[in-house]
């Protein structure tokens, strides 16, 4: 090993930052692209066909005002008055030209919306179920607002470019080419100054590109930061009310909307600059070959009909760069969004699936064991030291502490939302991180703290536990539970709609939902994270029953701050700034005189 | 719920579209006047210079060039005039598209984010009623993608404005040479115009399915984000992303259908301007056969609609960007129209002593959570019809009389109506009937922001801010720190507040998720002890500390509370305890109100409640008794 420069960090104690969603990724534009594509295929599907259909819908567009002209010069104009046959062939040739171009142009627009819009579903959906294979610590580090822009917006300002840029940067290249060849046999000098007249412009449009990126990137930034500042006003709703700080909110979304609009608009001068230099190419590049088209047709070495047949070859050089400095822009606009998106994709999810080496346990009673296991919270210190415990199979274990003492982290570890610092958890005897996620969540299952209800109805989100559940499983669980009474109680029973987030419950009411729907996954071991904190006594004590006696054959842990769930617990596990303290029955503890006798004698006290 | 089930509005049919789209423009232009003139402006430079560019080419030839091939020799001063004409056409038309897309873009830009800005006022004013019917995710997506989808319009609009102007020099020119080919000509209009006509009425319904699909995409996006953690604990990330592969899905599909829309009317307006030139080029000859016109004079004509084919497109343009516009507008006016918001009087409360909280008679049921809203539908949200029985009212004929400086406690089972009636008291909802008053004045008689300034509610459901420590207990008002470390101290929230790095300054994460449960809870209670009210409301709000902190919270709360009225919602003995007066609920009602002991031997409901955890403990004890091997 190297002993050179390897310097120990002083805070060895403090937690390695778990992995960021990546914001402005730093891949460049081709990269950019060559990722995108590759994530959604149906963008490149049959693209071929579309070029070729493009080809031929650019000809006929070429060609009309080429028939027009003729018509003109030869027909209307002809030598010895108007030759009406030869205008109406014209006419006539330039009508069916029109008919095919339109129809051609009609099917690639159809092939380039589907092949865009399906392209872009892929990514969406990619990049959905990515964020939610990121650990929920990783999901943290971006409010949900600007999540949702990076599935929606950020996606949208893709589409642009994919539906018509892409095709348009490649028809102006051919077309490009075919006036470079035209304009090289009719005059090579001419020619030659032309490309003369390209360099700055390339120049310009090069140095251009990452001013526009960065500016773009602004943009997709700071509009997830609207979405984020947005989305706080709606959800935090009551408090923003009832403290009467609705200015202040709005203040600060005002900031967010004014940001975006100035970047916004940033963008867009930036943007105008990179065509006005597109266009003032075409105008310079018009001058200077009439200039010199003079020069050398004064010298005869070029007629003064094929100088001007050359300036109209010179616009249908110029016109196609100048459209490309437009297709550039919206190239960058669409990276921008593109690097959001891939920033989700690419972002490594570190608490993640172990995959096709995952075992799978079988079900039935399960053992858990913590052995030294520590851990601390990205760049903090901390919260659990040393954890080591064993959970016999079909024991009921309490773990009670005080507030931020780690109750919730070790939940969260045992259910492997979190990996440990340090140490390992292990059911069965096996480390968490070998076992199958699928096989996990269905032996394992938390009803969190904050529970989380699905705009649906009761059923619905009761059945969001089992999802092959009949609602007769629904209806047994819920008068297992003893909620049936509760049920009888709504004119519409499980059709009942909870509205977001369940608001339309009580705080109560909607733990009783979250338990029934833990409680219908049928787990081997279930965990309770004060999944009754909100519950009246009476009910609490009489779902607790109720699972104590449906709960035999399982494991269960359940953290509490009311004592009575602890008084009835098989184990005791007392957790006291991060460390187990204590562990044992209640009887045990409750006379021991260490952190528990405490707690419980503060517990009584509420009880006299 | 997807869009099939739901009650999308038709769009009226298409003139009206039309009709609506330019009132839509006609509103944008009048907010934007000045800026608006500058892209107007630039863009009839713009027009004046793409005419002028082929008039210069032919000036420069005929005067500058011919000459010179003709006479086999150039000067200095020949070559010098060819590239300045056109060099200075070329400024002109460059000035005239920086000013016209510069401005038009500030304009639009301009336009998005001040109706951002009313939106979100609006969200902010309306009642939590209305936003129980309107998804969160189709709120963001309305703040964004329907603001822009209305104003994306002027991004083009100036452009066709030029594009009128030519036509109208153009037009002026044709008349000039031969009205009937100019009426040949003109015939084009109504051609596009025809077919404008058509693509509306096929576009429009596209349009409003598209819009309220980005918006159901994003509220599936939304809440299944905010539901992270439960799908993570579920495993149900495979169900998750398959229910939204769904709207996805219908997404794509319905722009595709936009897109096949779009797909036919972009060729036919491209085509029809050809068309027209044709027409004319056609009728032209058989009238210079005939003798009615010069060879030349067909020629400028043609001429003249061959410079046109290509800006035309321009209106073409603003055309399509037409039925976007006007439905994105809709739902955004369905916001900023949705009444219900809070009425207020002028009325002011008294700033000093402990006040006293009445409510007389009040009863209030929430709407049928069943009835969602649909952004800009054409039926008045009120008027969508109820599809289920009416919820039970949470609130029945309740009166509830806090005296001033007391502590009433609120008790009552899960779902019994506790938390509706501490926001009715604060005036977060209105009663259905009967009244609430601080101190004897009607609360809907006081001005906005005075019931706040004088009650404050420790909601059950904390929310925080993602904020440092500091700001989420002051919410913004001017405080000491001392004050807030003095809020913190009452909330037993200084021990980890000081512990973080940054203490104050530290930054608890989006809706605190830096902070465990109890912790946010402390910090809740700190925000509204801070603000000293003369009406403390706590609703559960030490449901998530441990018994001992608990205690301790409780009993500071005892010292500080001179000068305070207290109404706190509880279960536990220890906060009842606290109350001179306790108020037990079921179903809505007050069923016995009076002092603990009182309660106790006369009210049954009551004594299950609060006696739940002894009676327990006392069944367990016998239980483990009877299980003795020693018996
Ligand atoms: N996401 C996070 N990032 C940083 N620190 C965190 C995070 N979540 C929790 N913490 C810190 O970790 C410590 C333990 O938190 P935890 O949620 O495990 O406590 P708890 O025992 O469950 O408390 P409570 O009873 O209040 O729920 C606390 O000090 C908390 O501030
Ligand atoms: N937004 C809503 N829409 C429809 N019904 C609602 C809504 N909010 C609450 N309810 C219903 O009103 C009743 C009273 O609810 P409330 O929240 O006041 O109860 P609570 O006494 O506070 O209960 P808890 O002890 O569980 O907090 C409940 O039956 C609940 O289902
Ligand atoms: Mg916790
Ligand atoms: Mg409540």
């Amino acid at each position: 090993m190297s002993t050179a420069t390897r310097t120990t960090a002083p805070d060895d104690e403090r937690g390695a930052a778990s992995s960021e969603i990546g914001g402005s990724h730093d891949l460049s534009t081709w990269e950019t692209l060559k990722r995108g594509f590759a994530l959604s295929p149906e963008l490149l599907k049959g693209l071929w066909v579309t070029v070729l259909l493009a080809l031929f819908a650019t000809i006929g567009k070429v060609l009309i005002p080429f028939v027009v002209q003729q018509a003109t010069d030869h027909g209307i104009l002809a030598e010895g008055g108007p030759d009406v046959g030869f205008v109406v062939t014209a006419v006539l040739i330039a009508g069916g030209a029109i008919i095919f171009t339109s129809i051609a142009q009609y099917a690639v627009n159809i092939r380039l919306f589907r092949a865009a819009e399906s392209g872009l579903a892929t990514l969406r959906l990619k990049a959905f179920r990515h964020i939610h294979d990121l650990s929920v610590l990783t999901q943290s580090t971006e409010r949900r607002g600007a999540l949702v822009a990076r599935v929606t917006n950020d996606v949208d300002t893709i589409s642009m470019f994919v539906q018509f840029g892409g095709i348009m940067l490649l028809v102006s290249t051919a077309q490009v080419l075919v006036a470079t060849i035209l304009m090289a046999v009719y005059s090579p000098i001419l020619a030659g100054v032309v490309y003369l007249c390209v360099v700055p412009l390339v120049v310009l449009i090069t140095k251009f590109q990452p001013m526009l990126a960065r500016a773009y990137g602004a943009v997709r930034v700071r509009v997830g930061d609207l979405l984020g500042a947005v989305s706080e006003s709606i959800v935090g709703a009551v408090t923003i009310r009832a403290y009467g700080v609705e200015d202040r909110t709005q203040g600060r979304i005002d900031a967010a909307i004014e940001n975006h609009r100035v970047a916004a608009i940033r963008a867009q001068i930036r943007s105008v600059m990179a065509f006005v230099s597109g266009q003032a190419f075409g105008g310079i590049t018009t001058a200077i070959v009439l200039v010199v088209g003079t020069v050398l047709a004064t010298d005869g070495r070029m007629t003064l009909g094929q100088l001007l047949a050359f300036l109209f070859l010179v616009n249908l050089f110029t016109q196609p760069v100048q459209q490309a400095t437009e297709i550039f822009n919206e190239l960058q606009n669409a990276v921008a969004g593109w690097r959001r998106v891939i920033g989700v994709i690419d972002t490594p999810a570190d608490v993640s699936d172990p995959g096709e080496g995952g075992l799978r346990l079988p079900r039935g009673p399960i053992t858990v064991d913590f052995e030294g296991v520590s851990f601390a919270y990205p760049g903090g210190d901390r919260v659990l030291q040393d954890v080591d415990l064993t959970f016999d199979p079909q024991s009921r274990i309490a773990i009670v502490g005080e507030t931020g003492s780690g109750k919730t982290t070790l939940a969260k570890l045992l259910t492997r939302l979190m990996d440990p610092s340090e140490g390992r958890v292990l059911i069965d005897g096996v480390d968490l991180r070998d076992v199958a996620f699928d096989s996990l969540r269905r032996r394992i299952i938390m009803v969190p703290q904050e529970g989380f209800l699905f705009d649906q109805s009761l059923l619905e989100n009761i059945r969001f536990g089992r999802p092959d559940a009949a609602d007769e499983d629904i209806e047994l669980a819920m008068t297992e539970l003893g909620l049936d009474a509760w049920l009888a109680t709504l004119p519409l029973g499980l059709a009942t709609q909870v509205g977001q987030r369940g608001e339309s419950l009580s705080a109560g009411e909607r733990q009783l939902v979250a338990i029934a729907r833990a409680y219908l996954a049928d787990p081997d071991l279930l965990v309770l994270d004060e999944a009754t904190s909100a519950v009246d006594p009476a009910t609490e004590v009489r779902i607790q029953r109720a699972l104590e006696g449906l709960t035999r054959g399982r494991t269960s842990v359940a953290i509490a701050h009311r004592l009575s769930t602890a008084e009835a617990a098989d184990v005791v596990v007392v957790v006291d700034k991060g460390r187990i303290v204590e562990v044992g029955h209640h009887a045990e503890l409750v006379g021991a005189g260490g952190v528990y006798t405490r707690m419980h004698a503060s517990w009584a006290a509420q009880q006299r | 719920m997807t869009a099939a089930t739901r009650p999308v509005g038709r769009p009226a049919p298409t003139p009206a579209i039309l009709r609506q789209g330019l009132r839509v423009i006609w509103t944008g232009i009048r907010q934007q006047r000045g800026i608006f003139a500058i892209a107007v402006v630039g863009s009839v430079l713009w027009a004046a210079a793409t005419v002028g560019t082929a008039w210069a080419i032919g000036y420069v030839t005929e005067h500058e060039v011919t000459p010179a091939v003709e006479a086999g020799e150039f000067t200095a001063g020949g070559l010098w005039t060819i590239f300045l004409v056109l060099f200075a056409v070329l400024v002109v038309n460059m000035t005239g598209v920086v000013l016209r897309r510069v401005a038009a873009s500030i304009a639009g830009f301009n336009l998005q984010a001040s109706y951002r800005q009313r939106v979100t006022r609006q969200y902010l004013r309306l009642p939590l009623s209305w936003h129980h019917a309107h998804p969160s995710g189709q709120l963001l997506s309305n703040a964004h993608a329907d603001i822009e989808a209305a104003w994306q319009v002027f991004n083009p609009l100036p452009m066709a404005i030029g594009v009128l102007v030519m036509l109208v020099i153009a037009g002026g020119q044709m008349i000039a040479v031969d009205p009937f080919l100019a009426l040949i000509g003109f015939l084009v209009f109504p051609g596009l115009f025809a077919a404008n006509l058509v693509f509306q009425r096929f576009m429009a319904p596209r349009i409003t399915a598209a819009q309220q699909l980005r918006a159901e995409v994003a509220e599936v996006a939304h809440e299944s984000f905010e539901a992270g953690m439960l799908v993570k604990a579920m495993g149900r990330e495979q169900e998750e992303t398959e229910r939204f592969g769904k709207v996805t899905n219908d997404l794509r599909d319905s722009l595709i259908d936009v897109g096949r829309t779009r797909g036919v009317f972009e060729p036919v307006i491209e085509a029809i301007p050809v068309l027209g030139t044709l027409a004319v080029l056609a009728v032209g000859t058989a009238r210079v056969s005939s003798g009615d016109l010069t060879a030349a004079d067909v020629v400028e004509v043609a001429y003249l609609f061959s410079i046109l084919a290509f800006p035309v497109r321009a209106l073409g343009w603003v055309l399509a960007e037409i039925p976007r516009s006007v439905i994105g507008f809709r739902r955004v006016d369905s916001v900023l129209q949705a009444t219900g918001s809070m009425q207020y009087g002028e009325g002011r409360l008294p700033r000093t002593g402990p006040a006293r909280s009445l409510s007389r008679q009040v009863s209030y049921a929430y709407a049928d959570p069943g009835e969602r809203a649909v952004l800009g539908a054409d039926q008045p949200e009120a008027a969508v019809e109820a599809t289920g029985p009416q919820r039970a009212m949470a609130i029945r004929n309740v009166t509830l009389d806090v005296p001033a400086g007391t502590t009433t406690a609120l008790v009552g089972p899960t779902g019994s109506g506790k938390s509706t009636l501490t926001n009715l008291v604060l005036r977060l909802v209105d009663p259905d009937s009967g009244s609430v008053s601080l101190d004897g004045i009607d609360l809907r008689s006081v001005r906005k922001g005075e019931v706040p300034a004088v009650g404050t509610l420790v909601a059950q459901q904390t929310f925080m801010f993602d904020d440092a420590v500091r700001d989420n207990v002051t919410l913004g008002a001017d405080l000491p720190d001392a004050s807030v470390w003095d809020a913190l101290r009452t909330a037993r929230a200084d021990g980890f507040v000081s512990a973080m790095p940054g203490a104050l300054d530290a930054v608890i994460g989006e809706r605190g998720g830096n902070l465990s449960g109890g912790q946010r809870q402390r910090i809740a209670l700190a925000r509204a002890i801070v603000r000293k009210p003369r009406l403390l409301v706590l609703d559960d709000a030490t449901s998530a500390v441990d018994p001992a902190i608990e205690q301790d919270i409780l009993g500071g709360l005892r010292e500080s509370s001179d000068g305070m009225t207290v109404l706190v919602v509880a279960y536990r003995m220890a906060t009842i305890q606290l109350a001179d007066h306790i108020v037990y609920l079921e179903q809505g009602q007050v069923v016995d109100q009076g002092s603990h002991d009182e309660l106790l031997g006369r009210c049954q409901g009551y004594g299950d409640l609060v006696n739940a955890y002894a009676r327990e403990a006392a069944e367990r004890a016998a239980v483990a008794a009877d299980e003795e091997p020693t018996r």
